[in-house]
């Protein structure tokens, strides 16, 4: 397969990019961070994103999705990165659709994917407890109770937690933290007896929370894929998110970039323009061949899960890694060739910045991801 | 596709019952690398078998036309012969100057009689060539070369020095700059020039390298007498011609990364430092460090790939390669680096049969020449600000 976009995919990113650059440039976070807005998202906007097709880009076409792939998800979510509109396209339209698609029983994905491709479900998944992301680490506990299970424990970094109609919650009904065996995925109502929500504004003005699960009931019917065998099924989830997160970032650095270039052609110093100054050249050259190279990894792996979904680990890792620390270069070189200016909130390539950081920590950071790529190469 | 398909399927085949096992080895010293040439003898029976099988099918070059000697393959043929080959890490049949640099500029510049002549024999290994760019006073700044071609009736006669001439010693023929107008701007007055390096007043000097090799030259031009034929594109517009093929060699020496033929580095690592009660290399410093390689290498890989899709997509840029030469140098710089530091005092070893003669040592000192040779990385940095860029400045 070509590692460039077809037709179709370059249709479907020029109206991400109409849409999302008019609706929601990055004044529209500004907004919503500067209001305090309680969602941290524009519902409205989410509505207009499902009617035009966005939000079931991944859900199946019997459930009203338009059932394409992770290279489409890619497309959008790298416009996204693009104007750092916030949104729960990640965690709904890409990691939720991706979960109940691929793990969902007949009766799951009836009851929950048609709402969500018509933008009336917000879903998130819960998996992080700790600082760093580390799935095998999962201890949160999922005790049998009659038919059913009680989940004890409690998730942190829980993207768009705080306005979901539906958890995907990891946790242990076997098994030591680190084991690979005894996860299992549920599906919990966010209004469960025994749930608390905290929502967690962040440095980046998007949203996640904190969530407690005390002894919370769950019944069988809320078991998504097999008893103790979700892991398989959660790096799978994961790895989606995580091509998603990388094409997010490979947006978020090349905006920052052509801002970047743009600002080396105008300010003036010592009477020149700065961008005739080689050492820059050579930095903003330098910085464009690593966006380059990101960008033919991140559709690798967007490819490679469309082709072989469960072997797609190396190639995800891989770009995950890559985009990681070529965002970090993105944003550093950005606010430091821009100057004092580049340090104002008034000016938007800090916001830039902030995002990049959340972005790494997403779903794994570089050096994580460094150390899946090692493993896989068993050394 | 489905005869893609068919393509891939029919190829493997092909390469299971033609590619000797010697032949899927990685590269171990100098003459597991064939060169051809005039004077050439092949190492081993394995390796005249390979390159003559290869060469009968065409894929010596396989994406040149059939009628110069070429497969005829389209790109995403080429695409999957290269995979497939990779996948069982065959080595390449035949290294060329002519194959990576010459013929495509041939393809594009030359007349159908320079074709005829000059293409079946670089794909057939017959001659060898070398290349005649760089001078004492024209290294980065190339245009500036002095080398002169004064016109004598249908002839040029040449004079001048050449330096940093790999491999002229062995070579058959040259392709040389030259200057034929001297009042003209610089860049105005060069030519394109082909000629036998047999011609009466050309003389070679060898020149040692830090890795104890000599692989180039001094080149000397004495009164050399070549035909006006022998020019490539048009009189005094040499300079087209040489920039197109750069592009060439940039994109040859930014695959030097891609090592998909030879033994993953945590694996050597492992072998030489040992692993823990984990199976993990037992230095975890020395062990992120290859991760985060084999993610960069493995990006690079994509993005080789990628520049080949892009050019068959026409988004491609001609300073692209560029680019790619510039990271794909740092990076096999970056990872002889690693090979030294898993090798440790073993790796230091220049003359012993154990170390096959400091191949570690010497293959890590000629990979400093990577981000020299083909223009230096400031240079491919320079060209990338300014032609993709396009930031301000001469
Ligand atoms: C192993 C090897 C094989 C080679 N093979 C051949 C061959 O077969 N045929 C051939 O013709 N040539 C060959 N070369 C020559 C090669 O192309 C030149 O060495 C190269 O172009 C650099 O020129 P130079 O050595 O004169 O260095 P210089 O141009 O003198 O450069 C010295 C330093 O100054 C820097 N510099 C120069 N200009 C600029 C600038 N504008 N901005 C910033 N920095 C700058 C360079 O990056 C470098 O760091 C080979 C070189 C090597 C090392």
């Amino acid at each position: 397969m070509a590692l460039v976009l077809n037709e179709e995919q370059s249709m479907l990113r020029d109206s991400a990019r109409g849409l999302i650059s008019d609706k929601a440039p990055v004044a529209h976070l500004r907004k919503l961070r500067d209001t305090n807005d309680t969602n941290g998202f524009s519902r409205d906007l989410w509505k207009t994103f499902a009617e035009m097709g966005f939000a079931g880009l991944l859900v199946p076409e019997d459930f009203g999705g338009s059932g394409l792939g992770a290279v489409e998800a890619g497309v959008v979510m790298e416009e996204i990165g693009r104007t750092l509109m916030p949104s729960p396209f990640l965690s709904t339209g890409v990691v939720a659709a991706t979960a109940l698609t691929r793990g969902g029983n007949a009766a799951q994905k009836s009851e929950y994917l048609t709402r969500l491709a018509k933008g009336d479900l917000i879903a998130s998944l819960a998996v992080d407890e700790g600082a760093k992301h580390r799935p095998l680490k999962t201890a949160m506990q999922a005790v049998r109770a009659g038919n059913g299970f009680k989940l004890k424990g409690a998730k942190a970094f829980v993207v768009d937690g705080h306005a979901a109609d539906l958890l995907i919650v990891a946790a242990r009904t076997a098994g030591q933290p680190r084991e690979r065996d005894g996860l299992t995925l549920f599906l919990v109502d966010p209004k469960a007896k025994g749930i608390e929500i905290e929502r967690t504004a962040m440095v980046d003005a998007h949203n996640a929370a904190r969530i407690a699960f005390n002894d919370v009931d769950v019944t069988a019917d809320g078991v998504l894929g097999e008893v103790d065998q979700g892991a398989v099924l959660l790096e799978g989830i994961l790895n989606v998110g995580r091509a998603a997160v990388a094409s997010e970032m490979v947006g978020v650095s090349e905006e920052s970039f052509t801002r970047t270039v743009t600002y080396l052609k105008e300010r003036k110093q010592f009477g020149k323009l700065i961008g005739e100054f080689q050492a820059l050249q050579h930095r903003a050259a330098h910085l464009y061949t690593e966006i380059e190279i990101t960008k033919a990894a991140v559709m690798k792996a967007l490819q490679a899960l469309d082709s072989d979904f469960d072997k797609a680990g190396a190639a995800v890792a891989v770009a995950k890694a890559k985009a990681g620390s070529t965002a970090t270069l993105a944003v550093q070189e950005a606010v430091q060739m821009h100057g004092g200016v580049g340090m104002t909130d008034a000016f938007d390539i800090g916001f830039f910045m902030k995002r990049a950081r959340v972005c790494q920590e997403l779903f794994g950071d570089a050096a994580y991801h460094a150390e899946q790529l090692a493993r896989l190469k068993g050394y | 596709m489905a005869d893609m398909e068919k393509f891939r399927s029919e190829t493997r085949a092909w390469l299971a019952a033609n590619c000797p096992p010697e032949m899927r080895k990685p590269v171990a010293n100098e003459n597991d690398v064939f060169w051809g040439g005039r004077n050439t003898t092949f190492a081993s029976e394995p390796q005249r078998l390979w390159f003559e099988r290869m060469r009968d099918k065409g894929w010596t070059v396989p994406e040149w036309p059939k009628e110069y000697g070429g497969g005829g393959l389209d790109a995403e043929e080429t695409k999957i012969l290269r995979q497939e080959m990779a996948a069982i890490s065959a080595r390449l049949p035949l290294s060329s100057f002519g194959i990576w640099m010459l013929g495509p500029a041939l393809l594009k510049y030359g007349t159908e009689a320079q074709k005829r002549e000059h293409l079946p024999k670089i794909a057939a290994g017959l001659i060898r060539w070398c290349q005649g760019y760089s001078e004492p006073n024209a290294g980065s700044d190339l245009a500036s070369l002095q080398t002169r071609a004064d016109i004598d009736g249908d002839d040029y006669i040449i004079n001048g020095q050449k330096i940093w001439t790999s491999m002229a010693n062995f070579a058959d023929w040259i392709f040389c700059l030259v200057r034929t107008d001297f009042s003209a701007k610089k860049h105005d007055g060069i030519s394109f020039i082909l000629f036998d390096m047999a011609s009466k007043g050309v003389s070679t000097k060898p020149i040692l390298l830090i890795s104890g090799k000599s692989p180039f030259c001094e080149t000397f031009f004495d009164n050399v007498r070549v035909p006006r034929s022998h020019v490539v594109g048009t009189v005094n517009r040499g300079w087209d011609v040489a920039k197109y093929l750069l592009q060439h060699e940039r994109s040859m020496i930014s695959g030097l990364g891609d090592r998909s033929g030879s033994r993953p580095l945590g694996q050597v690592a492992a072998n030489s430092v040992g692993v823990d009660e984990h199976g993990q290399l037992d230095d975890p410093m020395l062990r992120g460090q290859i991760a985060t390689f084999d993610v960069d290498e493995a990006a690079m890989a994509c993005a080789s790939e990628r520049a080949v899709d892009l050019a068959k997509a026409g988004q491609g840029h001609p300073a692209y390669s560029s680019a790619l030469k510039y990271y794909g140098t740092e990076l096999n710089k970056r990872r002889h680096e690693l090979l030294m530091s898993a090798g440790g005092v073993d790796a230091l070893e220049w003359e012993s049969e154990r170390s096959r003669e400091g191949l570690a040592a010497r293959s890590w000192l000629r990979t400093k020449a990577n981000s020299i040779e083909g223009g230096t990385s400031e240079v491919m940095l320079g060209i990338v600000a300014k032609r993709i860029l396009d930031l301000p400045g001469a």
